[in-house]
């Protein structure tokens, strides 16, 4: 369980577009990184090359090492499919499958992944769903389709969605941007619980935010427009909110610009 | 007096406006029928659908005048184009409420149960008997046949160039389904006739006819199809791939499920489609008086057909059978819409 990350010279295009150019950084386990920074600086393309996920775009493109645990994602006999397994996704709009009622949503990883056995896909699901704090609110409708919760209710079910194939890393892309301040307070909660077994990484637009539930916290930049992207620092997020070492950091998280 | 003075001096209008009245309207009307009257006393013209639609336009100038002067340009312009779509809509609701309403009077004539039991064997075209069954049949089989064979392929092409395709082959397969879709069905026919009845010598056959609907099937399905696939939001098959599950059950699991009530409502089309064809089925299947119920063996009859054949005829008797064929052939198209909407429903979860 929880296993670091590590990026090296990592350079991501669009097909010509150069989106994010030269990021190297570090994600230790059982801590949270935030990535915070204007929009269309490249964090969530930079998170979205975290678990192969940045490819699945046409034309998208990917330069650079990244490696978990040493082991480099990117390398030619690596499967992606693999890859996803052991590094989980959130995404911004809570986006359960809406053919399947709450159960299956949980189990799906693991059921369309070709696990058969009912009685424990029954446990992971109630494990799952106890672990994103959803138990006690979808105990009794179980069978009933997951398009049916709150949107803070369904964006726990993907959570929990996410962990029930016990994931080694977890992304998020913003996962309250689309939450009422109670649903984001209970998922910042649960990413509290969670970083005790994963290590976390996530996006986020609201910098109380980062510095409410993160550990460390990269900021991310624009040099121009149509300029690449670029990571500005890295460091604990006490720091980065505090005492900055760079200009460009200390204006953003000021309010003084972007 | 205050009150006089702001009017006066600063113009401020009511928000209160003149509007026309209802019993406005309905004298409108009633002007418009006496004036119509007149006309027609007038001019001794005797075509009801030409005074129709002079006391139509007749209506929408005077309507738009009374308005014009009670309630001004903007309500004026605002009635006449409310009008005219309601004229629009119900001139193209008209034929479809009588097609319907026509068949069913005329093919309730015959609409029993030796009409369901009997074919036309031994059954001279005078005669007040006879009946459809060896008919029914073969269009049953025939659609049939061609459904279970345009359908997954259909579906198959279709994710093909939704999920798989990237560039040139994608394009090519696009294109030439866009061609298909305008195939006119005499061409299908010809073609399974020079191929498969003649140089094949495999002869006239249900399973010819169904060679030929597939043909004229194959790109509404892929159409349909394609369409509703790329209606499945990116985010479910991301969703899915960041579980780590592989991007063939991603489709097969996640997209085809999501977009099945949208496919399903497109394969009824292109079977509601291919059910009423005639000119294929004559050359492929050829007709039949008897039962056949073997699709691969020998001419079968066919419902279009059927109607075709005994329309054709000068007995009245024969011509009863024609509208009720056809009414038959309108009751199995809405039956099995009904049967693929009962489906698609109970596919989805239920909340």
């Amino acid at each position: 369980m929880a296993k670091r990350l590590d990026v090296k010279d990592l350079n991501l295009y669009y097909g010509k577009f150069h989106a994010v150019a030269d990021v190297n950084l570090s994600v230790p386990p059982r801590i949270v990184t935030a990535f915070i920074g204007p929009s269309g600086c490249g964090k969530s393309t930079v998170l979205r090359s975290l678990n192969r996920m940045h490819e699945v775009t046409p034309g998208a493109r990917v330069e650079g090492k990244v490696t978990l645990d040493g082991e480099d994602i990117y390398a030619t006999a690596v499967d992606p499919v693999v890859v996803r397994k052991t590094i989980g996704m959130v995404f911004q709009r809570p986006n359960p499958f809406p053919t399947m009622s709450i159960r299956d949503n949980v189990i799906a990883g693991l059921r369309l992944s070709g696990t058969r056995d009912r009685k424990r896909l029954d446990e992971v699901a109630e494990r799952a769903l106890r672990s994103a704090n959803l138990w006690e609110e979808v105990r009794d409708r179980l069978s009933k389709p997951g398009g049916g919760l709150s949107g803070g209710q369904q964006q726990r079910l993907c959570i929990a969605r996410a962990i029930a194939v016990r994931p080694d890393v977890l992304l998020m892309d913003e996962p309250c941007s689309a939450l009422d301040p109670i649903s984001t307070l209970a998922i910042e909660d649960l990413i509290g619980e969670l970083k005790k077994d994963y290590t976390i990484v996530i996006v986020t637009h609201n910098m109380q935010q980062a510095a409410r539930v993160s550990d460390q916290t990269a900021f991310f930049n624009l040099r121009g427009a149509g300029q690449p992207g670029n990571l500005i620092e890295i460091d604990d997020t006490e720091k980065i909110f505090s005492n900055p070492g760079r200009k460009a950091t200390e204006d953003y998280i000021s309010g003084r610009f972007g | 007096m205050s009150a006089t003075l702001d009017e006066l001096s600063l113009g401020r209008p009511s928000l209160a406006r003149a509007k026309l009245p209802l019993w406005a309207l309905m004298v409108t009307g009633l002007g418009v029928i006496v004036v119509t009257g007149l006309i027609r006393i007038a001019t001794h013209m005797s075509s009801d659908v030409a005074l129709l639609l002079i006391a139509v336009a007749l209506y929408l100038v005077a309507q738009t005048m009374v308005s014009l002067s009670v309630e001004g340009w903007r309500h004026a312009k605002n009635r006449l184009m409310t009008s005219l779509m309601l004229a629009a809509m119900v001139l193209a609701v008209l034929p479809l409420v009588g097609v319907l309403g026509y068949t069913v009077a005329k093919g309730l004539a015959r609409f029993d149960s030796v009409f369901f039991t009997h074919s036309m064997r031994a059954v001279a075209e005078s005669d007040p008997n006879g009946g459809a069954y060896h008919a029914i049949i073969g269009t049953l089989e025939q659609v049939g046949i061609a459904a279970l064979i345009s359908v997954p392929f259909g579906i198959m092409v279709a994710v093909y160039l939704v999920e798989y395709s990237s560039g040139r082959l994608g394009r090519i397969v696009s294109f030439f389904v866009d061609v298909m879709t305008g195939l006119p069905s005499i061409v299908a026919g010809l073609f399974i006739l020079a191929l498969w009845v003649l140089a094949l010598h495999q002869g006239n056959s249900g399973f010819a006819g169904s060679l030929a609907l597939v043909i004229l099937m194959l790109p509404t399905v892929v159409r349909s199809c394609e369409e509703m696939l790329k209606l499945v939001p990116d985010s479910l098959r991301e969703a899915s791939y960041a579980l780590g599950v592989a991007k063939w059950i991603t489709v097969v699991r996640i997209v085809l499920p999501t977009a099945l009530p949208g496919i399903i409502t497109g394969v009824m089309l292109a079977v509601a489609r291919v059910m009423g064809e005639t000119a294929p089925v004559l050359l492929t299947v050829f007709g039949n008086s008897a039962i056949n119920t073997n699709p691969f063996s020998g001419p079968q009859a066919s419902l279009p057909l059927f109607v075709f054949n005994e329309v054709g005829q000068s007995f009245d008797n024969a011509v009863n059978r024609a509208w009720t064929g056809a009414l038959v052939l309108i009751l199995i198209v809405l039956l099995l819409n009904l049967i693929a909407r009962t489906v698609a429903r109970f596919a989805r979860v239920r909340g």
